[in-house]
């Protein structure tokens, strides 16, 4: 062990920070919307949640979401007690993930103004079932912030969501969920 | 020396992990404050009013029945020859203040309530270990006058129930409510018996299903205040809850679908046989 040894690891170590700081780095927020919308003939509903928290890292790709059952907001309260309490079961399950990733990344430049499109594929859970999602999503990449906009259907019964038979008919076996987020570049 | 290497190689080791790792997912939650929700199916454990209050503007239809005693036999069937009701609705002016009117066949009663859910059970950030209600109702009978030669007082004909409903979730299917309850008649047969009733209420409800409950509700007057032949009312009942309705199917010793009867004019008992089968179905309409 000499001075160079530790001089040379300095470098070397000192380097990669710097090169971890600059390739990418994790685009974040957690103020993200997501709302689901089920159409029958009978009855729409609809729910938001803003509250959604989600990242990517632009290095990889990799792609993903944490949202807090209890925070979807319905316009009338029933249902709304309905949902956490007979439907998603919220204080069982508190939480509903996805883990993917943005295919084409490099062909996303969150360095460029303007507008790029990505598959994303990866796995969603929601009620401790975990199902195969893939879907379109569109980047705009504007000052810095990257606006994301994905929509994709699922199945109620796929995750275990039962829905009695006298309510069958207002409840959709396609519900349609549409992702809204806004990352910025977190250090 | 080795030291400081080591140090260096640490260093950029957990430099690259910071960078690297996407841990969105192990991130401990922002903490908040989580309100309790659903203590109660609907507004009433059986009888009586529970915790709840319905949403603002929303209206809550009720049609209540409670038919004749079981002991009737095959002859009365089983007590659906007869039946008390009352018809009425609960209103949202807030999520927490609540008005309400109904009408009942017993002694031609029309009566009316203000509700307010002043404390929220809570988790998180605040802790608040019990629900808090208070309600105060006002009855007025609108019978004939028995003797109508003698002065006559529209006051005889109105009387008075307070209520604080105290209440707690205890667990996701069981949630006890305690509620100490004044009645206040403005009339009574005779001196010998009291003008202000107090009672304490207890109610107990435990989750069958995410859609079902069973509820059991008593009323304990505290003794020497009314007439000899009265006693506590005792009710268990059955909540099924669809969406939009809640029904409550119940049996219970009491014909009174309002306070002031089920908890002070109350004479059937239990052990005679003398229960009666009922039914509140509640209807929520949005505006």
């Amino acid at each position: 062990m000499n001075k160079t040894s530790i001089l040379f690891a300095a470098i070397i170590t000192f380097g990669l920070m710097a090169f971890t700081n600059h390739s990418g780095g994790i685009y974040k927020t957690n103020t993200g919307n997501i709302n689901f919308f089920s159409h029958t003939p009978v009855e729409d509903i609809t729910a938001d949640n803003h509250k959604v928290k989600t990242a990517f890292d632009a290095e990889t790709g990799k792609l993903q979401f944490s949202v807090l059952i209890k925070d979807f907001e319905f316009p009338k309260a029933l249902m709304q007690e309905h949902f956490n309490e007979n439907y998603m079961e919220s204080t069982k399950y508190p939480k509903s993930t996805f883990t993917g990733t943005i295919d084409k990344m490099s062909a996303v430049n969150l360095a460029k103004d303007g507008t790029y499109k990505s598959s994303i594929t990866g796995k969603l859970t929601m009620k401790d079932v975990t199902k195969e999602v893939s879907t379109m999503a569109t980047f705009v990449v504007k000052g810095g912030i990257v606006n994301a906009k994905a929509s994709f259907t699922v199945n109620p019964v796929d995750y275990h969501i039962a829905i009695p038979k006298t309510v069958a008919a207002k409840i959709s076996n396609e519900i349609k969920i549409n992702v809204d987020a806004d990352y910025t570049h977190s250090h | 020396m080795n030291k400081i290497l080591f140090f260096f190689i640490l260093l950029a080791t957990t430099k690259l992990c910071l960078a690297q790792d996407l841990d969105l997912l192990d991130e401990p939650e922002l903490e908040t404050i989580d309100y309790t929700t659903a203590t109660f199916k609907t507004n009433r454990v059986v009888n009586g009013h529970s915790i709840e209050t319905v949403a603002k503007n929303e209206f809550d239809f009720k049609i209540s029945h409670r038919f004749g005693f079981l002991s009737g036999g095959p002859y009365d069937m089983f007590g659906l020859d007869q039946a008390t009701m009352r018809i009425g609705g609960d209103y949202g002016i807030t999520d927490n203040l609540n008005v309400g009117l109904g009408r009942s066949t017993v002694d031609k009663t029309y009566d009316g309530f203000v509700k307010y859910k002043f404390l929220k059970q809570s988790t998180g950030l605040k802790t608040m270990p019990v629900t808090a209600t208070w309600i105060s109702h006002m009855g007025i009978t609108t019978l004939k006058w028995p003797q109508p030669d003698r002065q006559n007082y529209f006051s005889s004909r109105l009387h008075y129930t307070h209520q604080l409903l105290i209440a707690r979730k205890f667990t996701e299917g069981l949630s006890v409510q305690l509620s100490p309850t004044l009645v206040h008649k403005n009339i009574v047969d005779s001196t010998k018996f009291k003008n202000d009733i107090l009672s304490l209420g207890v109610g107990v409800r435990q989750k069958l299903t995410s859609r079902t409950t069973l509820n059991l509700e008593y009323y304990y007057v505290i003794p020497n205040q009314l007439e000899e032949d009265k006693t506590n009312v005792l009710s268990v009942g059955f909540d099924i809850e669809t969406g939009g309705h809640v029904f409550q199917l119940f049996f219970t010793n009491s014909s009174g679908p309002f306070e002031k009867a089920f908890i002070t004019d109350t004479k059937a008992k239990w052990l005679d046989g003398d229960i009666r089968f009922g039914f509140n179905i509640a209807r929520v309409f949005n505006f």
